[in-house]
Order: structure tokens, then C-alpha cells, then sequence
């Protein structure tokens, strides 16, 4: 469990050690970049190439080799007409191109009976304000990579569209067509990779005998990797288990990962939710961000604002320069358009509000607290609860695990029997979410897990 | 994941007909999409998934996105002709050819109505006769209707296409969206739905749409679906709705009709019949891609490149420095 008073503020100035061989692996890394852009990109000459190579001090590895050669795809023959209208500074213009309807004044029109405020199609690439903010709350206000502009943030159908589109990008232009994720791992993770068309393997993650985290097995796996494999890792509050490493385990995660140069792919639909700081919550991905190695980002609104119905999220690719940033955002365009053309507005813009209005943004945070503090005590109540029936076992996973879920490790037999004895619904893998129990309930819960365990081995 | 229940059975009144033997015999599969595109998007993965060898017909020209969709669903593309360049109309007979050629079982991709970007659709003759012969080959029409309303500015009469097909029992697929005919582009709110043998088989293809939409989105957006089951579900707004639909669909008729006039008036050489004979919210003008550049050089007037306008930006005031423009690119050709 991640210690929750001793958080050090000074993350983001950890010491970083040159890793992966040093300064004669670089030198080999150099050319065989410059190889490899030598087809895609066209540079002036030999010394443009080499600065945009230039790896960052602090990480030791080449941070843009892994995008640098993404091509800049064309503007959508059709919605690029708007973009270039709208870049015409005459005083006289015409748009004849999207089919939008207009009224007679030129305007678009909000039939009455539909009566609200609303504008037309987003851009593909979503609400703007939205995607910059939400770049700053995963990064930070800080964030270098955003300062330096190197962060593309696209607007997504919550987490799960934000996972989709960066699987169907990495798919079509990154090297390496292997994920690693989790084992356990939320149940739609396998198959948004393998749809995007991405060969999905695992690392251990879960330990059932102490219900925490398989670090060895984790470090051994992600070690015999593939070099460039891409990594799925869960910011914070591990769905299902609720297992997380602490700062010192993804420190350590962090730099095999760099070692190998492994792709982090994150993916945060808890921030905030977990401990009830956003800034805590986030704090795996930062880590990262700060060696100034690439990462994706794949963010959800769902939880964290209850926004689950409106689909919000955000996709984030942290690459090496500007440049790569800004042509990784036009090929992320190819995968949106023939998929859905563009987000939906609502949520989207509900979610901008809210972060860029400072009272509102507080409102938020002492809402998101008061919410992970109520499953925190959830947790607290229910593993006194067990400790007072004298149910056999150690339960003290219940409080130590981390975010919206527990895996209980009760089987799926004693799952069962809890369901047809006491009705009580949770998945086979014995998760419970403690967002569903309240101090009414957790007697309730307690007795029928105190049952089941007594009763069933 | 399948959406919104009220709203799914709305909208499917207004494409298969409020009295619908299907709906009553619950044999149409159907899930909320994202708009237009999710729904065609949405069907293309679906017949990857179930008819590995299918390939798509596809009418040329068409919406270019199409193109990608299926091309991103990995469904191999072949096209039927469509359009007449020297009439600026239906080529009735390449397309029927097409469609006698193409094997047997093939699947079609069609506008329902206002085709885009020609904005030429089949007379209701034409379509019985297309209907028949797809019938003959056990072809499988996939109708994309993304202007129900607006091409005639009724949206039953801009069912007709659909309506036949059903009567003459085809099986077939819809995608609806209601970006343009309730204004809700940005919510991006539509419908796909498949009509199938009997209820079992829906409730089974539904389930598979749904494990489709699982790894892409999880659920569709609730907003606009509220909007529209909301309007729909009443019959005052829904009488409103229509009021409003018509209005839309008139200006543009109206549109159509001055930037013709205008053009007449100008004494430009060239037949600009075609531009009241189009339906929908484009004009196929005809106009070359250098011709198109010129009006963005020349004029600051923005098109795609195919010469496809979109009447809806013509305005009273704005129309005849269209035609002007026009004319000045077209008349020494």
C-alpha cells in the first residue's frame, strides 16, 4: 500500500542513472535512428537530424526514437476545408465545405425544439481546452513535456475509447506490436489490444498468497520482455485488485522499463479516486514523464467526475519534440475519423469547466476527497467488522488495497453461496467494489463472507 | 452498452415506419451509435467479424470516409457506378450492370436519400427496380441515412428507399444519424440497425454489436440520446421537430433555386439545371478541382476539391457573390 503520509514532494526531482549501457549503446541507438528517418521525414541535412535526435540529458535512452519517424498524414480532405477557412484572415470568406446546416444569417442553427446551447461538430480531435487541461492535470502544471510543448492530448470516449485509439495507433506505427498487461487486469483490457490488433501477453502482477503485489514475478517478467515491448501499467488503484506498488516499486519499474526500452502505456482512471489527491493519484505517471522518456496516457472521467453516461476522457502520447508531437496528433486523426469523426461535445465541455475555473476545480477536489475517503472508511469498517466476528484468515488486504475495489480472495464457490445464501453480487474473481457498501450494509457483508469462509474452504 | 432503450425504438419508427411489422415482431437488432459514422463503422467490423470473405460495394463517388471506415475494419472495397459526369444524374444503367455483375450475396453500401456529395438520388422507379434485381442476386443492401428530412423536408417521404426494400423483404442494415436533421452534430447520436430472420436471431446479433462497441467505447454518450428520445417520445415536440425539419429542408431548396437563377442571370453558358435537380444539403457542381482552387485563391470561398458545395453555407447574402465567383472561374470553359 502506498504510504500516505510520507509522499515526498520532491518526486519530480528524483535522481535518475544513466541507464542502458551507456554512451556506445546511445551511439548505436543514433544511427539506426538516423537510418530509419532517412525515409520519412524530410530534413535539410545531417545536422538538423542529429539535434532532433538529441536524447534528453536526464534519461539516458533516445526519448524521441520511438515516434520520430511517424509520418504527417493529410488533413481529412473533407473537415481540412474548415480547418483552412478558418486560417483565412480575409474579411470576406465563404465555407461551402462541411455539411452543417446554417440559417440565413450564416449561423448555425439550434432548432428550437432542441433548445440549448450547442455547437456543431468538435474537431477530431476534440474540445481543445479540454484536452489542454486535462494534459495538465495528469502531467502537472509544471510538466516540462507540456511547457515544451511535446505532449499531443485528443479528446476520447472515456478510458476505454482513449485505450482504443493510442492500441490502433501504436499498432500502425509503433515497432513493436506486443502489450504487456497486468494479471490480473480489468476484463475489456484483452480485448481493446486485440481489436486494435495488438498481441496481448501478461506479466504477473497479483500475488494470492499475501493478496498484494508480485513484484519479483512483475520485475522477472517485464525483464525477459522484448526490447520496445509496450507495457500496460494502472496509475493508480489496480482494477481489480486494488494492489499498487509504492513510489520506491515504481521508481524501480520505472527504470527496468527504461532499460529495455519498454513503452509505458498508462492507463489513470482513478486520479483523485484513490487516495484523494489528484497530485498523489498521479504520481506513477509523472515519475515517468519527468526521466523525459515517451509515454501514452490514456484517461477517464467516468469516476472521478461521475461522468460515466457522457463517455470523457483523454488520450495522451508524450513524445520526444514538438514536431513528433504534432504529427503523432495528425495520425491519431486517421484512427478517430473512421471510427466516430469526432467526440462527443457535452461531457467534454462539462468537464473544461470544471478545471478551468479555480472555485470549481476546489469544489471538485473536496468532492473527489470526500468520496475516496468514504471508501476508505468503507474499507476500515468492514475489516473491523471481520476482525470481531473472528472470521479465520488475515484481512487486512481490505485496507491496505487501494481505489474502488477489493479482491477479497475469497473463490469462486464461496462466491456463490454468498450469492444465493445472502444475496450479496460480486464478480467470480471475488472483487467487491466498496463503492456499493455503506455502514448500513457492511454488517451484512461481513456476516456472509464470515459464512462463506467458515463454511466452504 | 446497447444505449438508450426509449430512444433506439423512436428511432427506429422513423426509418422502418411507425407501424412497423418488424418492430411489433421484434426482428430488428439495434444499438445506439456514434452518429453516422459509428454506425457504418460499427456494421463494418461486424460483417468482418461474421462474413470474413464479404467484401463492400461501394457507390463511386461517395462520402469519402466511408473509404476509411471500411478500409479500418479491414473489409475489402469494390465499387459500383453511380454518378453521370455529361448528366450530372444517375448512371441508372452502369449501376444496375454493377449490381447484376457483383457475385451473388454481395453486400451494398446505399444512401437512403440525398446522396452525398452528388446529391443525386433514383426516382422511386429506379429504386423498385434496384430492389428487385439486389432481391435476384440475394445481394444485401446497407442503407446509410444521414438527411432523413432533409432532402424533401419529409422525413417519410425521405424513407421511401428503405420503405420498399422492407416490402419487398429484403434484410437489411441502417445506419441513421442525427447530426444534421436534429442539429446535434456534436453529440454524436445515431442508430445501427440490422433487420433480421425472427427476434431469436436479433436478440443474438445485438449481443454481438454490443461486443463490438465493448472494446471501442464501452457505451455510447447518454446527452444527445436523451435529446432525442425526449423530442421523439413526444408528439408535440416530435410535430415541432417536423416543423423545423421543413424549414431547414425548404431554405436549402430555396438556395438552390437563387444560386441557379443567379448564375442564369449572369449569363453564364453552361447547364446549371443540375443545381435544382440535386437534393439534400449538396451541390454537385461540376466544378474542376483547379476551378475549386481558383475560388479559394481568388474569392476566399472554401469547397472540397471534388466541387461538391454545401448549400446549406449559401445564404441571400452571400449567394450572389457565389455565383459571380462562379462565374468568373467557369466562363471561359
Amino acid at each position: 500500500m502506498k504510504p500516505e503520509t510520507s509522499i515526498p514532494t520532491a518526486v519530480a526531482s528524483l535522481e535518475i542513472s544513466s541507464s542502458g549501457g551507456g554512451a556506445a549503446a546511445a551511439r548505436r541507438r543514433l544511427a539506426a535512428l538516423t537510418r530509419h528517418l532517412q525515409d520519412s521525414s524530410p530534413v535539410a541535412d545531417d545536422d538538423d537530424r542529429r539535434s532532433t535526435l538529441l536524447a534528453s540529458v536526464t534519461s539516458g535512452f533516445d526519448a524521441d526514437s520511438v515516434f520520430a519517424h511517424v509520418a504527417r498524414a493529410p488533413e481529412d480532405p473533407i473537415l481540412g476545408v474548415t480547418v483552412a477557412y478558418n486560417k483565412d484572415p480575409s474579411p470576406v470568406k465563404l465555407n461551402l465545405g462541411v455539411g452543417a446546416y446554417r440559417t440565413e444569417e450564416g449561423k448555425p442553427l439550434v432548432l428550437n425544439v432542441v433548445r440549448s446551447r450547442m455547437k456543431e461538430y468538435l474537431p477530431i480531435t476534440g474540445l481543445a481546452e479540454f484536452n489542454k487541461l486535462s494534459a495538465k492535470l495528469i502531467l502537472g502544471a509544471d510538466s516540462s513535456a507540456i511547457r515544451d510543448n511535446r505532449v499531443t492530448t485528443v479528446q476520447c470516449l472515456s478510458g476505454t475509447g482513449s485505450l482504443r485509439v493510442g492500441a490502433e495507433f501504436l499498432a500502425r506505427h509503433y515497432h513493436q506490436r506486443t502489450v504487456y498487461i497486468p494479471q490480473p487486469t480489468w476484463g475489456n483490457h484483452p480485448k481493446v489490444f486485440t481489436l486494435a490488433g495488438l498481441l496481448v501477453k501478461y506479466y504477473r502482477y497479483y500475488d494470492p498468497v499475501t493478496r498484494g503485489l508480485n513484484f519479483q514475478g512483475l520485475l522477472e517478467d517485464l525483464g525477459s520482455a522484448p526490447s520496445g515491448a509496450i507495457v500496460l501499467l494502472h496509475a493508480c488503484a489496480h482494477n481489480p485488485t486494488g494492489v499498487d506498488p509504492t513510489l520506491q516499486q515504481w521508481d524501480q519499474i520505472r527504470q527496468l522499463i527504461r532499460s529495455k526500452s519498454l513503452l509505458p502505456f498508462f492507463d489513470s482512471a482513478y486520479q483523485g479516486f484513490a487516495s484523494g489527491s489528484l497530485d498523489a493519484d498521479a504520481e506513477s505517471v509523472r515519475m515517468f514523464v519527468s526521466d523525459g522518456g515517451a509515454c501514452v496516457v490514456a484517461q477517464s472521467y467516468a469516476k472521478n467526475m461521475g461522468l460515466y453516461g457522457e463517455r470523457v476522457g483523454a488520450l495522451s502520447i508524450v513524445c520526444g519534440t514538438a514536431d513528433v508531437a504534432s504529427r503523432v496528433e495528425s495520425q491519431l486523426k486517421l484512427v478517430i475519423r473512421p471510427m466516430y469523426s469526432n467526440p462527443p461535445l457535452h461531457g467534454a465541455s462539462i468537464v473544461a469547466t470544471i478545471l478551468r475555473d479555480s472555485t470549481m476545480f476546489h469544489e471538485w477536489t473536496i468532492e473527489l476527497k470526500a468520496m475516496a475517503d468514504r471508501i476508505i472508511s468503507m474499507r476500515q469498517k468492514l475489516f473491523e467488522a471481520l476482525r470481531a466476528r473472528g472470521t479465520p484468515g488475515d484481512w487486512s488486504h481490505i485496507i491496505k488495497q487501494i481505489g474502488m475495489f477489493t479482491f477479497t480472495g475469497l473463490n469462486s464457490e464461496q462466491v456463490s453461496f454468498m450469492t444465493k445464501e445472502f444475496h450479496i453480487y460480486m464478480t467470480s474473481d471475488g472483487r467487491i467494489s466498496m463503492a456499493g457498501l455503506s455502514s448500513k450494509t457492511v454488517p451484512h457483508l461481513a456476516d456472509a463472507i464470515h459464512t462463506a469462509v467458515t463454511r466452504i474452504r | 452498452m446497447g444505449g438508450s432503450v426509449k430512444m433506439i425504438q423512436e428511432t427506429l419508427k422513423l426509418a422502418y415506419g411507425e407501424n412497423s411489422e418488424s418492430i411489433k415482431d421484434k426482428r430488428i437488432a439495434a444499438v445506439q451509435a456514434l452518429s453516422g459514422t459509428g454506425a457504418c463503422r460499427l456494421f463494418a467490423d461486424f460483417q468482418k467479424r461474421f462474413r470474413e470473405d464479404s467484401q463492400i460495394y461501394i457507390p463511386v463517388p461517395t462520402w469519402s470516409n466511408h473509404h476509411n471506415i471500411w478500409r479500418d475494419a479491414h473489409v475489402p472495397q469494390n465499387a459500383f457506378r453511380y454518378y453521370h459526369v455529361e448528366s450530372r444524374g444517375l448512371d441508372f444503367a452502369g449501376l444496375m450492370d454493377d449490381i447484376k455483375n457483383a457475385p451473388n450475396g454481395s453486400f451494398f453500401l446505399l444512401h437512403a436519400c440525398a446522396h452525398n456529395p452528388t446529391g443525386v438520388d433514383p426516382t422511386e422507379d429506379q429504386w423498385k427496380e434496384i430492389s428487385n434485381i439486389m432481391k435476384v442476386k440475394g445481394h444485401f443492401p446497407f442503407f446509410d441515412m444521414a438527411y432523413q428530412g432533409f432532402a424533401s423536408g419529409d422525413p417519410e417521404r425521405d424513407a421511401k428507399a428503405i420503405r420498399l426494400f422492407l416490402e419487398d423483404g429484403h434484410s437489411i442494415g441502417i445506419a441513421q444519424s442525427f447530426a444534421k436533421n436534429m442539429g446535434l452534430y456534436g453529440q454524436r447520436v445515431g442508430c445501427l440497425s440490422v433487420l433480421c430472420e425472427d427476434e431469436k436471431q436479433a436478440v443474438a446479433v445485438k449481443s454481438q454489436l454490443q461486443q463490438l462497441a465493448r472494446p471501442m467505447y464501452s457505451n455510447p454518450p447518454v446527452h444527445g440520446a436523451l435529446v432525442v428520445s425526449t423530442i421523439l417520445d413526444d408528439p408535440d415536440l416530435k410535430n415541432l421537430w417536423l416543423k423545423e425539419v421543413k424549414v431547414m429542408a425548404d431554405r436549402i431548396i430555396g438556395m438552390r433555386t437563387a444560386l441557379r437563377e443567379s448564375l442564369e442571370k449572369l449569363g453564364s453558358q453552361l447547364s446549371w439545371e443540375h443545381i435544382t435537380k440535386q437534393i439534400g444539403m449538396f451541390c454537385y457542381s461540376g466544378l474542376t478541382p483547379e476551378q475549386v482552387d481558383r475560388l479559394t485563391s481568388e474569392f476566399h470561398i472554401y469547397m472540397t476539391r471534388n466541387g461538391r458545395i454545401s448549400m446549406a453555407g449559401v445564404t441571400t447574402k452571400n449567394v450572389g457573390y457565389l455565383a459571380n465567383a462562379i462565374q468568373e472561374v467557369t466562363k471561359s470553359s
